[in-house]
C-alpha cells in the first residue's frame, strides 16, 4: 500500500513588513519580504506525523502556486522533511482570486496523483479559509477541515474539529482534502541534515499549460470578484495615556462612564 | 422588489445575533428571505420576521448535523434555484464560511469573505473588508453570478423591522456527495453564561503580563461586572492559560466589539490583527513601550494587578 499526500502551501508577505497595495490593487510582493505562511507549516508538520505513524509508503508532495521567490516557501516545507515539490508559476495568474487558485490547486493535485490533501487552515495574508473547501468542492472528494487532531488509518480519514458551539469527530474514506488548525501540534524546525537534504530534492515547475488552464480562467481579467478600491486606514489619533499612581483603575472608570459604557 | 438569501445561524432554532445583523445589511439591497436548514429550522421565524425576513424557508433533517458542511451546499443551492436571489449573505463563523465558499463554486459565482459593511452599488452589492491587520480598508465587488457575501458580526446595529416572514417548506434532495464526511461525535462546548465571544458588545483580554491561569479570575471578574466576553493572546493561549476558543488574533478569532479592553497585552502585529477594528481600544500595561498604547482611545501605563481590580469595583459600585 502506498499513501500519496499532496500539501497545499502559499508564500505570504510578512505579516511583520509594511503591506500594502500596487496599482492594480493586487498585494505588492515587491516591496515586503515572504515566506511560508505560518499555518501552513502545521499541515506540514501533520503530513509528516502521518507519514511517521504510518505502515504504509507514504510520499510527500508540497504544492504552490506563486511567483519565483514562492519556491522559499517550498525549501522551507522540503527542509522539514517533506520529499519533493511542485512549483505552479505562470505570469498569467497574476491576480487570481480564490476562487481561481482553487481551480489551479484542483488540476495540480489531479495530475499530481493524490490520496490525501493536507492544506493550513487559512493563509495568514487573506484569512479567508475557504480555499481547503473550494478544493474539495473542485476534486469531488469529502473535505474533513479545521482539525486540531488528525490521524489516518486503513484508508479512513478521522479528526476533531473545535467549532464555537462544540467539538465534532468527524470521519471520511479517502482520498480527501483536510485542514489543520494551529492547534494540532507544533510544527518541527528544519534540521541542518534536511536543509541540506532539501537542497537535492526534486522540485517541478508547472506552468497553466501543463494544467490544460487558459489564461482568461484565471489572473485578473479571470477572477470573479474585483477590488474596487484600497484606501489605508487613517491612523488613530493619538489616545489619552494615563499612568497609575494609585488612581488608574478610577481614572479608566471614569473615562469608561464618559463613554457610556458603564 | 429584489430578494436577498440570507443563511440562518441558528443553534435549535435560537438565532445567532450575526444573522440578525444580516438582515439588517440585506434591506439595503432588497427584500431577505431567510433559509433556516436543520433540527429547530421552523422556530426561527419569528425573531426573522421581527427583523424583516419577508420569508423564511425551512429544511428539517438530521443530515446537517450527521454529515459536514455539504448538506447545507446542497440546500441553499436549492434555496437558489428556487428565489433567484440577487446576493446571498452568510455570517462569517467557519463554517458558514466553508458552506459559502462551495455554494459559490456550485452556482458559478464570486465570493466576497469577511465584510464588515454592505451597501448598495450601481451593480450590485459592494462589499467593505478590513485587510492586512486592518491597516487598509478595500471595498469589492463581484463581477460574476450571484454575488456570495460573508459578514463578520458587529458589522451592523440589529434594527428591528416587522415583515411576513411566512414560512415555506424548502424542497433539497440530496446527492452521494453530501454523505462524504460523517459527524461520529458531538460535544456541545460548556456555556460560561458570557457572551461569544465574536458577538459580544465588550470584550476584555488578557495575555502574557497576566502570568498564569489561576490569575485570569481577575480578567473574569472585570468581563463579568461589564457584561462582556473574555479573549486572550496567544502568548496566554500557548502557555495553557485559557482555551484556544478564547484567542483573539490572526489564528484565533477576530473580534470587532464596541469596546475592547487589552490587559497584559504588548499588541504584536498578530494579535492587532484580530482586534484593531473594535470601535474604543482600551489598555494596561506596564511597560509604556508596548505597541498596543498606539491603537488605544485610553490606556493606563500600570500593573494590571492594582488597575483591573480598582476598576471592577468602580464598574460595580456604579452599576449599583
Amino acid at each position: 500500500m502506498s499513501l500519496r499526500i499532496v500539501v497545499t502551501v502559499k508564500y505570504v508577505p510578512d505579516a511583520t513588513g509594511d503591506r500594502h497595495f500596487a496599482d492594480d490593487l493586487t498585494v505588492d510582493r515587491d516591496d515586503v519580504d515572504g515566506l511560508l505562511s505560518e499555518l501552513d507549516e502545521y499541515a506540514v508538520e501533520q503530513a509528516l506525523q502521518i507519514s511517521e505513524n504510518s505502515d504504509d509508503d507514504v510520499e510527500i508532495t508540497v504544492l504552490t502556486v506563486g511567483p519565483e521567490d514562492a519556491k522559499d516557501a517550498l525549501r522551507k516545507a522540503l527542509s522539514m522533511g517533506a520529499d519533493k515539490a511542485i512549483h505552479v508559476e505562470d505570469d498569467d495568474l497574476h491576480g487570481t482570486d480564490a476562487i481561481g487558485t482553487s481551480l489551479v490547486l484542483a488540476k495540480a493535485i489531479e495530475k499530481a496523483g493524490f490520496d490525501l490533501v493536507v492544506s493550513g487552515m487559512a493563509s495568514t495574508d487573506g484569512t479567508a479559509g475557504i480555499v481547503p473547501a473550494l478544493v474539495a468542492e473542485r476534486l469531488g472528494v469529502p473535505q474533513v477541515t479545521l482539525l486540531s487532531e488528525v490521524a489516518v488509518e486503513g484508508g479512513t480519514v478521522s479528526g476533531r474539529r473545535d467549532g464555537d458551539a462544540a467539538s465534532e469527530q468527524l470521519e471520511a474514506s479517502l482520498p480527501a482534502v483536510v485542514s489543520v488548525t494551529d492547534q494540532s501540534g507544533e510544527a518541527r524546525y528544519p534540521s541542518f541534515k534536511g536543509i541540506m537534504a532539501a537542497k537535492k530534492k526534486p522540485v517541478e515547475s508547472w506552468d497553466l499549460s501543463d494544467l490544460g488552464i487558459e489564461a482568461e480562467e484565471v489572473g485578473l481579467e479571470g477572477a470573479w470578484t474585483k477590488v474596487e478600491s484600497a484606501a489605508e486606514r487613517p491612523a488613530r489619533t493619538a489616545g489619552t495615556i494615563v499612568k497609575d499612581e494609585g488612581e488608574g483603575g478610577k481614572q479608566l472608570a471614569e473615562y469608561l462612564a464618559g463613554q457610556k459604557f458603564i | 422588489m429584489a430578494e436577498v438569501l440570507v443563511y440562518v445561524d441558528h443553534v435549535d432554532g435560537a438565532v445567532r445575533k450575526p444573522t440578525l445583523e444580516l438582515l439588517t445589511l440585506a434591506r439595503r439591497i432588497g427584500e431577505p428571505v431567510a433559509v433556516a436548514l436543520g433540527s429547530g429550522a421552523a422556530g426561527t421565524a419569528a425573531v426573522l420576521a421581527e427583523h424583516g425576513a419577508t420569508r423564511v424557508l425551512t429544511h428539517e433533517a438530521a443530515d446537517y448535523a450527521d454529515y459536514l458542511v455539504v448538506p447545507k451546499v446542497e440546500a441553499l443551492e436549492a434555496a437558489v434555484a428556487a428565489v433567484s436571489p440577487v446576493a446571498v449573505l452568510v455570517p462569517s463563523s467557519a463554517e458558514a464560511k466553508e458552506v459559502a465558499a462551495r455554494l459559490a463554486l456550485r452556482i458559478g459565482s464570486g465570493i466576497i469573505t469577511d465584510a464588515v459593511d454592505l451597501e448598495a452599488g450601481d451593480s450590485g452589492p459592494v462589499a467593505t473588508q478590513s485587510v492586512f491587520a486592518a491597516s487598509f480598508t478595500t471595498k469589492s465587488v463581484v463581477v460574476k453570478g450571484t454575488p456570495v457575501i460573508t459578514v463578520k458580526p458587529n458589522s451592523a446595529a440589529v434594527e428591528p423591522a416587522a415583515a411576513a416572514g411566512a414560512v415555506e417548506a424548502l424542497d433539497v434532495a440530496f446527492s452521494e456527495k453530501a454523505h462524504g464526511t460523517k459527524v461520529t461525535a458531538r460535544t456541545a462546548r460548556e456555556s460560561t453564561g458570557r457572551p461569544e465571544l465574536t458577538e459580544a458588545a465588550i470584550v476584555v483580554s488578557g495575555g502574557r503580563g497576566v502570568n498564569g491561569a489561576e490569575n485570569f479570575s481577575v480578567i473574569e471578574a472585570l468581563a463579568d461586572s461589564l457584561g462582556a466576553a473574555v479573549g486572550a493572546s496567544r502568548a496566554a493561549v500557548d502557555a495553557g492559560w485559557y482555551p484556544h476558543s478564547n484567542q483573539v488574533g490572526q489564528t484565533g478569532k477576530s473580534v470587532s466589539p464596541q469596546l475592547y479592553i487589552a490587559s497584559g497585552i504588548s499588541g504584536a502585529i498578530q494579535h492587532r490583527a484580530g482586534m484593531q477594528t473594535s470601535k474604543t481600544i482600551v489598555a494596561i500595561n506596564k511597560d509604556p513601550e508596548a505597541p498596543i498604547f498606539d491603537l488605544v482611545d485610553y490606556g493606563v501605563v500600570g500593573d494590571l494587578f492594582d488597575v483591573v481590580p480598582a476598576l471592577t469595583e468602580d464598574v460595580k459600585s456604579r452599576k449599583g
